[in-house]
């Protein structure tokens, strides 16, 4: 039977009865954000809030595939009903896409596993921002723990800390000196270390720098922020090396964080930061059609007389945003 | 392209068919094309290809064939993606002699390329196929 003209709160109840070609469909609407993607995200809305999100970053080749194929074997083996969202970017240039990373995963998993590729389709943050609304349902038709495998990243893509529960940034041999890993950025963020390819030459390095960074963040108090100090893993991905001992210390992270309340604080930011990026582009597509002119009286007048110079930007600015709620 | 129409494309090689180099290059071509590419490569069987048609939400499947088992394989795939109840576009690259066109084509494959197909072809072959069962008209 084809899903095309079922109405969406119909596919819902088909992927909360275990339906995965309905809970496919459902992940398509949100990417697209269509017009149905707001009814699924009301349904999944109120059941979710349950499952434990992981999110796995790192540079490009680090091995957070395979790692994240490994992870989900041993989910599989403990009897979890497991999701992986793996991220990929999008051409820049024509919006397409090769998303290679299932084929990491396929051959490990569990057969309930599931695993949806998603490209980032413009966003720059690291993740797509479809991500929140698809984590979402995943969580409400029963999936726990969801894994979250963002684009190969650099130091500034941190979108991933805002979204997971428990942040694991993976580094690996030659990834610089001691100064890259006391650098702003991402590596402030993580709540796990995982040293990958560990069984090449450097990687005791790697850990002892980030040791060393991690000692500064105590001296510096950064580390009240979750009040636990990062663990870090040595795994080597390709043979399984480390990934149980990796698992112990996701979930050992997040007892923690749930003993301490940052658990609920942290969902509860996530939250709102969505509603600040769905108001954002609200007001960002206003602003849009407001100064493409026509749609709003007056307008062209306000902006002809900046063009003048009779009136600044600053007071253009001003009485155009007191009439935003008229579009 | 706009994510409405955004087209995702599983690719695969079925079985013991150890020739990934066109794979890859269509994988190449779709991706220039503005769709996204689901890239499964080597020794995949129909499980894992509905897996993906199901998880991804996959508009089409290309299949990849160079080891003469096209008669068998391709045919066996629309058949188990039928009984899936998955209306996806199963599309055959590789080689393919001639005789054996017309009988995929009445065996449910949904559009057969040649090592002589262009990269628009390519592109275009997925593009109706998908039109065909999304029910848009055919460009």
């Amino acid at each position: 039977m084809s899903l095309r003209g079922v109405p969406p709160a119909d596919i819902f109840d088909m992927a909360t009865g275990g339906e995965r070609r309905a809970l496919g469909r459902l992940i398509t609407f949100v990417e697209r954000d269509a017009a149905e993607a707001e009814v699924v995200a009301e349904l999944a809305h109120g059941r979710a809030g349950n499952a434990h999100v992981i999110g796995i970053t790192g540079s490009p080749g680090s091995g957070k595939s395979t790692l994240t194929g490994q992870l989900v074997k041993l989910l599989g083996e403990a009897g979890k009903r497991a999701a992986v969202l793996a991220v990929d970017p999008s051409s820049p240039l024509t919006g397409g896409a090769i998303l290679g990373d299932r084929v990491r995963m396929e051959d490990v998993a569990a057969p309930d596993t599931f695993i949806r590729s998603m490209a980032t389709r413009g966003h720059q943050g690291g993740l797509s921002l479809a991500v929140p609304g698809v984590v979402r349902l995943l969580d409400a038709t029963g999936y726990d723990p969801i894994v979250i495998e963002t684009v190969g990243v650099g130091q500034v893509e941190v979108d991933i800390a805002g979204t997971a529960d428990t942040t694991v940034v993976v580094a690996t041999p030659g990834m610089g000196d001691s100064v890259q890993a006391n650098k702003a950025g991402l590596l402030e963020l993580a709540d796990l270390f995982v040293v990958n390819k560990a069984d090449r030459p450097g990687a005791k390095d790697v850990r002892r720098d980030l040791d060393l960074m991690l000692d500064l963040s105590h001296v510096s108090g950064q580390d009240q922020r979750t009040g636990m100090r990062p663990e870090i893993i040595m795994t080597t991905a390709l043979s399984g090396e480390g990934a149980p001992e990796l698992w112990d210390a996701i979930e050992r992270h997040r007892d923690a964080i749930a003993g301490n309340g940052q658990l609920a604080l942290r969902r509860i930011n996530r939250d709102v930061e969505e509603v600040r990026n769905r108001l954002l582009a609200d007001l960002e597509g206003r602003v849009e059609t407001m100064l493409a002119g026509d749609s709003l009286a007056g307008v062209t007048q306000v902006l002809d007389q900046v063009a003048a110079r009779s009136l600044s930007p600053t007071a253009a600015a001003r009485d155009l945003a007191a009439r935003i709620s008229e579009l | 392209m706009d994510d409405q129409q955004q087209i995702r494309v599983v690719l695969a090689k079925l079985g013991f068919d150890g020739h990934d180099r066109g794979i890859k290059i269509v994988a190449r071509i779709l991706r220039d094309a503005g769709m996204e590419v689901i890239y499964l490569g080597l020794r995949q069987s129909y499980k894992n290809v509905i897996n993906a048609v199901e998880q991804e939400d996959a508009d089409a499947v290309g299949l990849s064939m160079h080891n003469a088992s096209h008669m068998t394989l391709a045919p066996k795939m629309v058949e188990a993606m039928a009984e899936a109840g998955l209306d996806v576009p199963v599309i055959v690259g590789g080689i393919v002699p001639d005789e054996d066109i017309e009988p995929l084509l009445e065996k449910g494959v949904a559009a057969i390329l040649g090592p002589g197909a262009s990269a628009e072809e390519v592109a275009q072959t997925v593009r109706d196929a998908v039109a065909v069962v999304r029910g848009e008209p055919a460009e």
